[in-house]
This record gives structure tokens, C-alpha cells and sequence, in this order.
């Protein structure tokens, strides 16, 4: 019998490991969002296409070139990036001109990501971060949304997507009031189906709930996604939003309305789940939802704008750190007990 | 806790069983290699000192080496021939250890002699000297000299012993054999136990991936004894002492304490089995059953193997893929890497398992920055969390790690490195700081 002559590789335990990475659980939120970004394409045409292209080059490229210029290998491999790119461009309103669209993704990731340190680091949400600084700097753009499966949607742009770099859009005929602005500002209910499905205006990504819906049940079949964050912030709007519609239904909105409305299927389903700013006891995912889901019907029906859910997620993520403090699992042999006789 | 109607503890991984390929295959006998070094050290405590000198022969089962001192068990020549020189000998810890290389006679046979038997009627006391003569240890792994354990400490008493049958690490296979094939030395060995113990019922936990084994022991079970063997939901690391003794009784050992601080007591399945094989006959540990597997090994089995048979002989036997590259002693979630193949077979090693590069490559993965997701919090089993320490290990806060995150109640089971998407070798770095703040202590 041959001598076996060897270098043996030495490695500590455990010697096999799960199979999940960091970048296999970010492909498969980009597959769960791909779907809700074909409707947005559906819906939206040429201008959907645009807007959601420019948000996923410039945030893609500033990573790349950030990478680059801290003198560290790019981590545009990690598909993180996409994501946000994907979230970033399906949350804003498809007309937004492009240079607006481009300079959001840049500082998306500059000041949502990279300033602190990059994947991992980010306390909120960066595609959120670019969001909340378009709706600061451009309240109007932000704010104007076109109607959505126009015939011509596929042969032609909308007026204001070309519009030149640090120039006004001019938004002139050619908006429509989202559901929840119409609820807002001029009591008219819009059809739940409509909403569910997404035959309504509004952002490129937040018209279909149910896409998003399938999306989240495969992500949270998969185990890569807390189940936990957007059940509870979907049972606070629905107790919350109920409770007032109970009250005084002329005033306030059904449950099932403010479910399938604005940008809370989304950010319930997408944003707030974002691993990396979320709290990762599950007693911490519960309490962080029903804050933001809370603060989504606060904003929503006493705030001056019609939608709050941005704002709602950033303030979830800047409590997050505070959830993780205070949330403890306690240490299995900790809990004083007497021992049995 | 329950889970589908079985018992279980909360937390964990699922990690592949991985088991198929020997649980079916019978235990088989294995031939002496040229040379057997048996280490006088294969358990926590003192070593053992030899009670034979260069040149002298010895016969299989024969006392080589005794206790010194209670926190110390005997060794006994796994084969007949001559004891060829005392000398050191590397161990899987890294550091050298004294062993007495031992040259079997070229007819040397399987037969073992007897010495004095010890029966379950004899006074405690005597039972208690008769496993530690025996060399008898945790044959799980931790190689805890198991008369220490069994001596129940003035004030305290078992009202239930817990056989461990748990057997959670993939790959190995040995206690699945033993419960099948040794039925009756486990029954002999628990009581035993009760006697030492004074416990009244057993408990033999046994996970629901071994179902054969169960109904053997239930179909053979003494009718005398107040023993059931429940069934356990398939979960890692379940066979670790205190997830099984809050899986099977809902207690949890406080930390820092002994199973015995709950009144329970637990016992590994081929522990009992070797206690109640050895006593009667007065014979010691010569030699253990292993599980050699892997995608690396040919003839893949379970091997009745003597004490001391170096790994080189052991997979030239067996037979290994030319292209293997990393040997493990133990199971795949918490066994050690063996660094030399001069390495040899010790009461404690449960099995032996090569990799080749196809699967080694597996643990060598890009390392990300932690992403927060949370898995490793929902798979430690003492819950923990492992992300902060992580962080901190990172820093080198140590003493952080161990004042406010109970750092030293980790017993480095592997479940948060196992679902870690980042890759971070979370195990180790608890290892390293574990180290430091044992050393930070004593000095």
C-alpha cells in the first residue's frame, strides 16, 4: 500500500456551512423585485423603462467608482447595489426628469451607503436616503405623477423626462392626482381592486400590490426576509386605520385602502425588511414594524403630505440601533429559576 | 418545547444529516496497524503514568498506564506485543503529549483478557474506581473522565439519568450502530448508572433520524427499569448536554452549573454501552467505534478501531481519493482539523472524515461585512448574539465580550458560522477571545 505523503489543510469548525451568502440572498431580492419591475415598465412605457435604468447606472456607478477612489475592490458583485438601485427608482414618480433621477442615485449612495462605510454600515435605507433629498430638493417634481397606460406609453416620453439638467420640468396638463392625494385633499375613494392590482397612478413600483405581495412571500419562503417586520406593520395600519375608519368613516380611510395605497406595500414588503437597518431580534422586528406602521397612518392622516411611509421607515431605521440596545434574547441559563426537587 | 409532537429545544440549525452512506453498514473490526501510540493523555485532567517500561511485553486489554490521581483515568494496550519506546507524540490540540508506541506481534489476535469483574452490586464506591481503571471517558468527544462526572456531590441528587442518543453532528454514525448492536451493554451500563446516580427513571433521548434505533431499544427494554426512549425532533446541536436536558425534562442548567444542579444527569449512549461491556469482564477501553466517511474515503464505515492506530494507516486502509485535502477528527460542525496524519485514534474521536477540495472549498468563501440579518441569533442554541460579539472580537474587546454578551457561556457548537451569509468565522473568533480571557484570569 502507497505511503500517503500529504500537506493537510487546516481550518476551524464547522467545517460546512448553510449555502446561504450575502449575495445569493441579494440575487433573489432583485429576482423578487424584477416582476414588480416589468409592471412598472408596463405600465409607466418608454418613461418607466428611463427612470428605472438611470436609478439602477447611477447608483451602480457611483458604488463602482466610490470603491474605487477609497482604494478598495468594487462591491458591485454583491448585488446590494441593484437592489437599491431598483427600490430607489420604483419609489420615485416615473415623469421625474432624468438628471433629477441621477443626481438622487449618486447621493443615494454617497451619503445612504458609502460615507459610512458601505454594505453592512448603512443605518438607513440608501435608496430611502436619495428619495428623502429629491423630495426636499425638487417638492414639485416629487410630487407630480402622470397617469399610467397611456396608449402612446410605448412610442413616446413623457415632456418632462428630457428636461435639461438644473432646468424646472413643467408639468403643465399632463399629471394626475395619485389615490392617496385624492383621498387627501378631495375625499374620493378609489377602487380597491384597482389599487391591489395597480390599474392607478402613482410611483413605478407602487402600483401593484400584489406583485409585491408574491415577491415578499417568496423572498420570506426562501428564509430572506423577516416575516415578522412587514406582518406587524400591516396589522398596525390595519388595527390603526380601522379603528378611525370605525369612528368616522367620511373622514377617515378604510384599512383596506391605506394597505394597497402609496408606497406601504412597497415599503413595508422591501424597505423596511432591509436586514441592514432593521433590528434582528425577532421581539425587535415586531416592535420596529408596528412603529412604522404607526407612524405611516400618523403621517398619513395627520401630516400635511398625503403619503408618509418614506419617513416612517427612516425614522423605523434610526430607532433600530436603540430596538437592538434595549431587545436582548436572554441568555439561556440566565433566567432565574429554581431548580426543580 | 415540541415540535410536529416531538421533543426539542428552541433555536438551532438544520445542517445536512449526511448519514446514509453508514448508517446501514454494520460495525466492523479493525486490524492492527505496525505501530499503536497510545497518548497518556486522552481526557481532561492529569495524564496517566505508565506501569510498563521499554522493552516489555504487553497483552491485549492489559493495564499500560494508571490514573494519577481522581481527575485521571488508565490505559490499556489496545493490542498484545512490545511496548517499543515511551516518548512524545503530537495531539490534535497542537501541543506534544507523552504515549507509549506499542509494536503488536505480527499474530497478535483480537482476544482480550480479563481482569476483575465489578458487579452492579457492588458498593458505589467500588463502581466509581472500576470506571476509572476502566479508562473510561466521554466518548461524545469532550473526553471528561466519566467517574468524575457519575460521583454525585454530597447534597445534591438525580431524580432523572438522560442516556444521550442524540448522535446531531452529520456524518457520524457510531452511536446509531451501537444502540443498534449493543442494545444489551446499554441496558447493563444504565444500570450501572442508576446505582451510581440513584436516579429512579431514564430517559434515552434518540432523534427522530434514527427510528431503527429507537424501536431496538424499546423492543429490548428491561422491564424492571423505568426507562423510555423519546423520540427527538431532527435539530443541531441537540446532543450538547443542556439543549438535551431542556429538550427532554423543559429544565435549563443555569449558567456556569452542572446538569446535576437540575437533578439531571446525562450520559452518552456508547459511554453506558462500554461501562456495561467493560465492567462485568474487568477489562478497559482498548478501542472504540468510529465513523470513517466523507467524500474523500472509499471504503466508508463504522470500525471497531484500537486506541492509538495512527490516521496514515487508518485511510490507507480505508482508502482515500488521492486528492484529499482536509482531515477532521469529530463531526463536521464542531470537530477539529487534524494537522498531521501521524495523528491517532483516542477515546475521544467519534469519527474521522476527509474532504476533498470539492467541499473543502466550501468554508472558503469571500468574507462580507456583517449585514445584520440575524441569523446567527435565531441559530444559537444558548442565544446569544453572535453578530455584537462578532463586532467586538473584531475590536479585540474581550472583556466585553465576556461581562455583557456571556461570552464564555458559548461552548462553540458552530450553528451561528454554519448559517452566517457573510462568512465570518464567528467560532474562531470566539475561540481566540475565549482563550484570552481564560489567560487575562489567570494571571
Amino acid at each position: 500500500m502507497a505511503m500517503i505523503k500529504k500537506t493537510l489543510e487546516i481550518r476551524t469548525s464547522p467545517h460546512i456551512v448553510s449555502g446561504y451568502s450575502v449575495d445569493t440572498i441579494m440575487f433573489n431580492v432583485v429576482l423578487a423585485l424584477l416582476p414588480i419591475s416589468a409592471f412598472a415598465v408596463y405600465a409607466f412605457g418608454l418613461t418607466g423603462l428611463l427612470t428605472l435604468a438611470t436609478a439602477v447606472i447611477s447608483c451602480v456607478a457611483t458604488e463602482h467608482v466610490l470603491c474605487r477612489l477609497s482604494g478598495k475592490p468594487s462591491t458591485i458583485r454583491d448585488w446590494s447595489i441593484i437592489i437599491t438601485g431598483l427600490l430607489y427608482g420604483l419609489t420615485l414618480p416615473p415623469s421625474l426628469p432624468l438628471w433629477m433621477v441621477a443626481v438622487g442615485g449618486i447621493l443615494a449612495v454617497g451619503l445612504g451607503k458609502a460615507i459610512f462605510g458601505g454594505l453592512g454600515n448603512n443605518p438607513f435605507n440608501p435608496a430611502l436616503v436619495g428619495r428623502a433629498i429629491l423630495q426636499a430638493a425638487f417638492p414639485a417634481a416629487m410630487t407630480s405623477w402622470i397617469p399610467g397606460f397611456t396608449p402612446d406609453r410605448f412610442t413616446t416620453l413623457a415632456p418632462t423626462t428630457l428636461t435639461l439638467p438644473f432646468s424646472t420640468p413643467s408639468y403643465d396638463g399632463i399629471t394626475t392626482a395619485t389615490p392617496l392625494s385624492l383621498w387627501k385633499f378631495d375625499q374620493v375613494a378609489t377602487d380597491a381592486s384597482d389599487l391591489a392590482i395597480g390599474f392607478v397612478s402613482g410611483s413605478a413600483g407602487e402600483t401593484s400590490g400584489l406583485l409585491i405581495l408574491l415577491g415578499g412571500i417568496y423572498l420570506i419562503a426562501r428564509n430572506m426576509m423577516n416575516w415578522r417586520i412587514p406582518a406587524s406593520i400591516f396589522a398596525a395600519v390595519i388595527l390603526l386605520s380601522g379603528a378611525l375608519h370605525l369612528a368616522d368613516a367620511e373622514q377617515f380611510a378604510s384599512p383596506l385602502f391605506m394597505l394597497f395605497s402609496g408606497g406601504l406595500m412597497l415599503g413595508a414588503v422591501f424597505m423596511a425588511t432591509d436586514m441592514v437597518g432593521s433590528p434582528m431580534t425577532s421581539l425587535g422586528c415586531c416592535l420596529y414594524g408596528v412603529l412604522i406602521g404607526v407612524l405611516v397612518v400618523v403621517i398619513r392622516v395627520w401630516g400635511g403630505l398625503p403619503e408618509g411611509v418614506m419617513y416612517a421607515i427612516l425614522l423605523g431605521n434610526a430607532v433600530t440601533p436603540l430596538i437592538d440596545r434595549s431587545i436582548r434574547p436572554t441568555v439561556y441559563g440566565t433566567r432565574i429559576k429554581e431548580p426543580a426537587t | 418545547m415540541r415540535l410536529l409532537g416531538l421533543k426539542t429545544f428552541r433555536h438551532g440549525v438544520h445542517p445536512p444529516e449526511l448519514k446514509d452512506e453508514t448508517s446501514h453498514l454494520a460495525i466492523r473490526q479493525f486490524p492492527f496497524a505496525p505501530v499503536l501510540a497510545v497518548p497518556l493523555s486522552q481526557h481532561i485532567g492529569k495524564p496517566a503514568i505508565p506501569t510498563v517500561v521499554e522493552g516489555q511485553q504487553v497483552t491485549r486489554g492489559q493495564m499500560i498506564a494508571k490514573p494519577d490521581g481522581f481527575m485521571s483515568v488508565a490505559m490499556h494496550a489496545p493490542a498484545s506485543g512490545v511496548v517499543r519506546r515511551i516518548a512524545l507524540m503530537p495531539s490534535i490540540t497542537g501541543r506534544m503529549s507523552h504515549g507509549i508506541f506499542i509494536e503488536p506481534y505480527p499474530g497478535s489476535t483480537q482476544e482480550v483478557v480479563d481482569g476483575n469483574p465489578c458487579s452492579v452490586d457492588a458498593p458505589p464506591d467500588e463502581i466509581i474506581t472500576a470506571i476509572q481503571h476502566a479508562g473510561v471517558v466521554g466518548l461524545g468527544g469532550a473526553g471528561f473522565p466519566t467517574h468524575v462526572k457519575l460521583k454525585v456531590p454530597e447534597g445534591k441528587h438525580v431524580d432523572t439519568l438522560i442516556i444521550n442518543g442524540v448522535e446531531c453532528e452529520p456524518y457520524l454514525t457510531t452511536d446509531h450502530r451501537v444502540m443498534l448492536e449493543q442494545c444489551e451493554d446499554v441496558f447493563n451500563g444504565i444500570r450501572y448508572l442508576m446505582k451510581l446516580t440513584g436516579a429512579r427513571r431514564v430517559i434515552v433521548g434518540v432523534e427522530a433520524n434514527k427510528p431503527d434505533a429507537a424501536e431496538a431499544l424499546r423492543a429490548a427494554s428491561p422491564t424492571d427499569l423505568d426507562l423510555s426512549v423519546e423520540l427527538l425532533s431532527v435539530k443541531y446541536p441537540q446532543g450538547a448536554e443542556k439543549m438535551l436536558i431542556t429538550a427532554l425534562l423543559g429544565r435549563e442548567v443555569p449558567s456556569g452549573s452542572l446538569p446535576i444542579d437540575v437533578n439531571a444527569m446525562c450520559c452518552n449512549v456508547a459511554t453506558t454501552a462500554e461501562i456495561g461491556r467493560l465492567l462485568p469482564r474487568g477489562r478497559g477501553i482498548q478501542e472504540r467505534v468510529v465513523t470513517i466517511t466523507g467524500p474523500a474515503v472509499r471504503d466508508k464505515g463504522n470500525y471497531r478501531i484500537p486506541i492509538g492506530t495512527p490516521l496514515r494507516f487508518l485511510l490507507e486502509h480505508v482508502g482515500v481519493e488521492p486528492e484529499f485535502t482536509r482531515v477532521f477528527l469529530g463531526g463536521p460542525m464542531m470537530g477539529q482539523a487534524a494537522s498531521s496524519l501521524d495523528l491517532v485514534i483516542t477515546k475521544g474521536t467519534s469519527g474521522v472524515v476527509a474532504f476533498t477540495e470539492t467541499e473543502a472549498e466550501q468554508t472558503h468563501r469571500h468574507v462580507y461585512p456583517c449585514i445584520r440579518c440575524g441569523y446567527c441569533l435565531d441559530a444559537c442554541p444558548i442565544f446569544l448574539d453572535p453578530s455584537t460579539l462578532g463586532m467586538l472580537a473584531r475590536n479585540e474587546e474581550h472583556t466585553r465580550m465576556a461581562d455583557d454578551f456571556n461570552l464564555m457561556d458559548c461552548f462553540e457548537c458552530g450553528s451561528c458560522s454554519f448559517v452566517c451569509p457573510s462568512h465570518i468565522p464567528l467560532v474562531h473568533q470566539f475561540r481566540t477571545a475565549k482563550a484570552a480571557v481564560r489567560k487575562a484570569g489567570s494571571t
